[in-house]
């Protein structure tokens, strides 16, 4: 196969000759654990970015590891040389995904896009799926995923997650229902919801912003925002990411607040970068960085403030942060320091928690075997400190520790709860 | 490579048989220079499939390169003649602290830095800490011999490992030393093999010696104005009858880049900074420090600025943590060489070094583990710069041609891999190179582990690009 591309730019090429090969990052790599070889790690990757943009080896021979990398990001902060890994990574999914193109048929083109420009970035379509995700089997969607190449979406993986699927509230978000105090405040906020976090998780995003009233903040929402764009990146669809970039940042530049606060890792993490996907001379790229500048985690926000906890009976309590809170919005110590002053909480760290849970997206879905197989060592661990509760800040965690428990026969001992969810129910906000 | 299904045969699980173009590249390098594609990557997981492979590698005539996590410095497994990487990390299983003999018995793929934790909730330790333990295995420390920060008071490698089981050349299975601290029966086989870069033998367990865990650290930041006076003061300290359990150097190339990089407040006009170290019974390295404090002011320095908790101390210590990140900030591309001199001629290596630098116009930084004498010069460049990469190679070759003049050695801790091998005469000596050369002939006539490490082939030079 020949191609029309030119992979030493289209591939973050020079970025690449920052890895000094030291394999400091081997060990914080979830990847190179499960899998156990190097092209599966870091600094394999790196290299074989490199290689490709030299032409050794050829963009199929790429696809594979970059494709079962989970995007977690831990190897950033390991890594002695700052390395930019994300910028790589996404560079060679773009490219991978701009090759595939040029030999995709029209069919898979149009589910793609049916996929990545009608579902994902419309709050209104994914409510109308709504039940779980029955949406992706009765759309047939699992054929196409499987024909899309993105491998191996096995019936078991369906069944899984649909057997783990919160309820989902129905209707649409509207200004009026969310809250907005009168009078002094502490901060003025705007409010992010996420396109998956509002169908399947509203109601943590309904808590957050009582919890966030409820602490003295003014608290907007703001119809015209839109999906993030985090999945669409990961998956190669730059294009259509900027677009919702954006989109969200002109919808954010109506109100002038104080911070653009969300609830879920992942997005969180996108926003925080939206300045990457423009060129610094681009116009958008300043607004994009203001944009960046303002989105914080409501863990940043809530560690600032009061919050009116009642009196709390003994919990024990394990905290599954989200990777992209980790590693990339580097928010580590503000989440765990508002779970311990939870009354009647102790908090219980356990080994690797900074490792991934496996979820990354939508990779549980189309790399089930290997997220199953990170999902167990991490329950491994979790299970080790015999949890009441397990906290998450971020839906696609959630997800998998729900079925992480689930997969553990822990059903009913242990509950999987958003921070949020359980700050509220302390503070006795429903 | 017709012995190829012979090969792949001795592995249990055909999963440890990597032979992709994408895995190929992926064994083909290490943190050195040069990238080697091997024919097969095979990752065993016992004595018996690693007896098995080297049976018919020896057979066969087809090289072998032992690999643990590729961390080395001086391109010890890279399969410079084609062959079979054997990596060893996926071996991890075995890591047996016997607290009351003191020792530990692990596999090849253990990591470095999970043997001293072991060891630690004995109230033991193991030593040697390079700075890569907490991601580099035991077997590849073995074969490199290698050191780090602690090596001052407590040695290399080699000091403790006291017991070894290994494959030979021919594949057979030989145990050499034991579990004793004291063993003197006939040629010492166990320190012949550590360090000899997987050339004589595959290290398949090793039985090392474990000691008490001292109770408490105390660290001190000691600014110099004037670099000689540095070197004045690691003798002194020495001389007055304390052995810090580290003690480090910055030049101010080092520090200007870290407090460019992130600043920290460091004294960035001192010529150089000692940080060292003190482990022991706390009111004993009280006294010490106070003694040490002595010493280096009335050597010259500036200041003694002694941590008062664990905390300050983490702070003293970032600076030097954050030199790597640093200067790559410069330029991408890092060589760093850790050519060791005698303590006395710590000052005249830094100048030496500082007349290199001038002479080939390359960037060259100064840090390391000056208590031993172990200096890592560094050099950054970036190798798409083929005109400079020429100039490195020729101040790299100068400075290990000073370090030996002082009287000195090429390595330290990195070993000799393919990146020394050009200089192994000028400090051993042709008949001294001859000898090893016999040692080699004898264990493996076949010539099949790792070869082309060590021993330079004929016309070969220094060479840091990959083309």
């Amino acid at each position: 196969m020949s191609s029309t591309m030119d992979y030493t730019t289209s591939l973050a090429y020079d970025e690449t000759f920052a890895c000094v090969q030291c394999g400091y990052c081997l060990p914080s790599c979830p990847t190179y654990i499960t899998m156990k070889k190097e092209s599966h790690s870091p600094r394999g990757r790196i290299n074989l970015v490199k290689m490709a943009a030299e032409g050794k080896i050829s963009i199929d021979d790429l696809a594979g590891p970059m494709e079962l990398c989970l995007g977690c990001r831990a190897c950033e902060p390991a890594c002695p040389t700052n390395v930019q890994y994300g910028k790589i990574l996404e560079s060679a999914l773009s490219t991978v995904s701009a090759y595939r193109k040029e030999y995709e048929t029209v069919k898979q083109k149009t589910i793609k896009k049916v996929l990545f420009h009608h579902v994902f970035p419309k709050r209104n379509v994914l409510g109308f799926i709504g039940s779980g995700l029955h949406w992706y089997q009765s759309w047939h969607l699992d054929d196409l995923v499987k024909k899309l190449n993105l491998t191996r979406v096995l019936p078991e993986s369906m069944r899984e997650m649909e057997a783990i699927m919160p309820e989902v509230l129905s209707g649409k978000r509207k200004e009026e229902t969310t809250a907005v105090k009168e009078g002094e405040t502490r901060f003025k906020v705007a409010f992010f919801t996420g396109c998956v976090m509002d169908t399947f998780f509203r109601k943590v995003n309904d808590l957050s912003m009582k919890l966030l009233t409820a602490s003295g903040c003014e608290v907007h929402f703001i119809e015209e925002q839109t999906c993030c764009g985090a999945l669409h990146q990961h998956s190669g669809e730059r294009d259509k990411a900027k677009e919702l970039a954006m989109a969200n940042i002109e919808a954010f530049e109506q109100l002038d607040v104080d911070f653009v606060v969300n609830s879920i890792g992942g997005c969180g993490a996108a926003m925080v970068e939206y300045h990457h996907l423009f060129e610094p001379e681009d116009a958008w790229y300043d607004r994009a960085k203001q944009f960046a500048l303002k989105s914080k985690d409501i863990s940043t926000i809530l560690h600032q403030v009061d919050l009116p906890f009642k009196e709390g009976a003994p919990l024990n309590v394990a905290y599954q942060p989200s990777c992209h809170l980790t590693n990339v919005q580097r928010v580590v110590d503000e989440p765990q320091e508002l779970i311990s002053k939870i009354p009647g909480v102790k908090f219980l760290p356990y080994p690797d928690m900074n490792m991934c849970c496996g979820s990354a997206g939508i990779y549980n879905l189309v790399h089930y075997e290997e997220s199953m197989e990170i999902l167990d060592m991490k329950m491994k661990n979790i299970s080790s400190v015999h949890p009441d509760v397990i906290l998450t800040s971020n839906p696609g965690c959630h997800l998998q520790m729900l079925l992480g428990v689930k997969r553990e026969g822990l059903e009913g001992k242990v509950r999987v709860m958003h921070l949020v969810e359980l700050l509220a129910e302390s503070c006795n906000i429903q | 490579m017709e012995c190829r299904h012979e090969l792949k045969a001795t592995m249990k699980d055909p999963k440890r048989c990597l032979e992709d173009a994408a895995d190929l590249y992926s064994y083909a390098y290490d943190a050195s220079f040069g990238i080697f594609q091997p024919d097969l990557v095979l990752q065993p997981m016992s004595t018996e499939e690693t007896a098995a492979i080297v049976k018919i590698a020896n057979i066969h005539r087809v090289p072998l390169y032992p690999r643990g996590r590729g961390t080395s410095l001086s391109g010890g497994p890279l399969a410079v003649h084609g062959g079979v990487v054997l990596d060893f990390s996926l071996w991890d299983q075995k890591l047996e602290i016997h607290p009351d003999d003191m020792i530990a018995i692990v596999s090849p793929g253990v990591l470095t830095g999970s043997i001293d934790t072991a060891a630690g909730k004995h109230g033991l330790m193991y030593p040697p800490d390079p700075s890569s333990a907490h991601v580099s295995t035991i077997g590849g420390n073995l074969a490199e011999n290698s050191g780090g920060p602690r090596g001052l008071k407590y040695g290399v490698t080699k000091d403790y490992v006291i017991g070894l089981e290994v494959v030979t050349p021919e594949g057979e299975v030989i145990r050499t030393g034991g579990k004793t601290v004291k063993n003197v029966t006939g040629y010492d086989l166990t320190k012949l093999i550590v360090g000899s870069e997987g050339t004589l033998g595959i290290v398949t367990e090793a039985i090392l010696k474990l000691i008490p865990k001292p109770v408490a650290t105390k660290t001190a930041l000691v600014p110099f104005k004037d670099l000689v006076d540095s070197g004045k003061a690691i003798s002194k300290i020495l001389t007055s009858g304390i052995l810090p359990s580290k003690m480090e150097i910055m030049d101010q190339s080092s520090l200007l880049a870290v407090e460019e990089y992130e600043p920290l407040g460091l004294p960035i006009h001192a010529e150089a900074v000692l940080l060292l170290e003190l482990d022991g019974h706390p009111e004993a390295i009280a006294q010490e420090m106070e003694v040490v404090e002595k010493v280096c002011l009335d050597a010259g320095a500036e200041e003694v600025k002694v941590a008062r908790d664990a905390i300050e101390e983490r702070e003293l210590w970032k600076a030097r943590k954050l030199v790597s990140p640093a200067i790559v900030k410069i330029k991408p591309t890092k060589i760093s060489e850790d050519a060791t001199v005698p303590r006395s001629k710590i000052p005249e290596m830094f100048r030496r070094l500082k007349i290199i630098r001038d002479t080939y116009g390359v960037h060259l930084v100064v840090f390391g583990h000056a208590g031993d004498g172990n200096l890592h010069p560094n050099i950054i460049a970036d190798q798409r710069d083929a005109e400079e990469m020429r100039r490195v190679e020729e101040a790299v070759g100068e400075i290990f041609k000073a370090a030996v003049e002082l009287g000195g050695t090429l390595s330290g801790e990195h070993g000799i891999g393919v990146m020394k091998s050009p200089f192994m005469e000028m400090e051993v000596g042709k008949e001294g190179l001859d000898m090893m050369h016999r040692i080699k002939r004898a264990w493996d006539p076949n010539n099949v582990l790792n070869p082309g490490k060590i021993f330079p082939e004929p016309g070969q030079r220094l060479v840091l690009s990959n083309e």
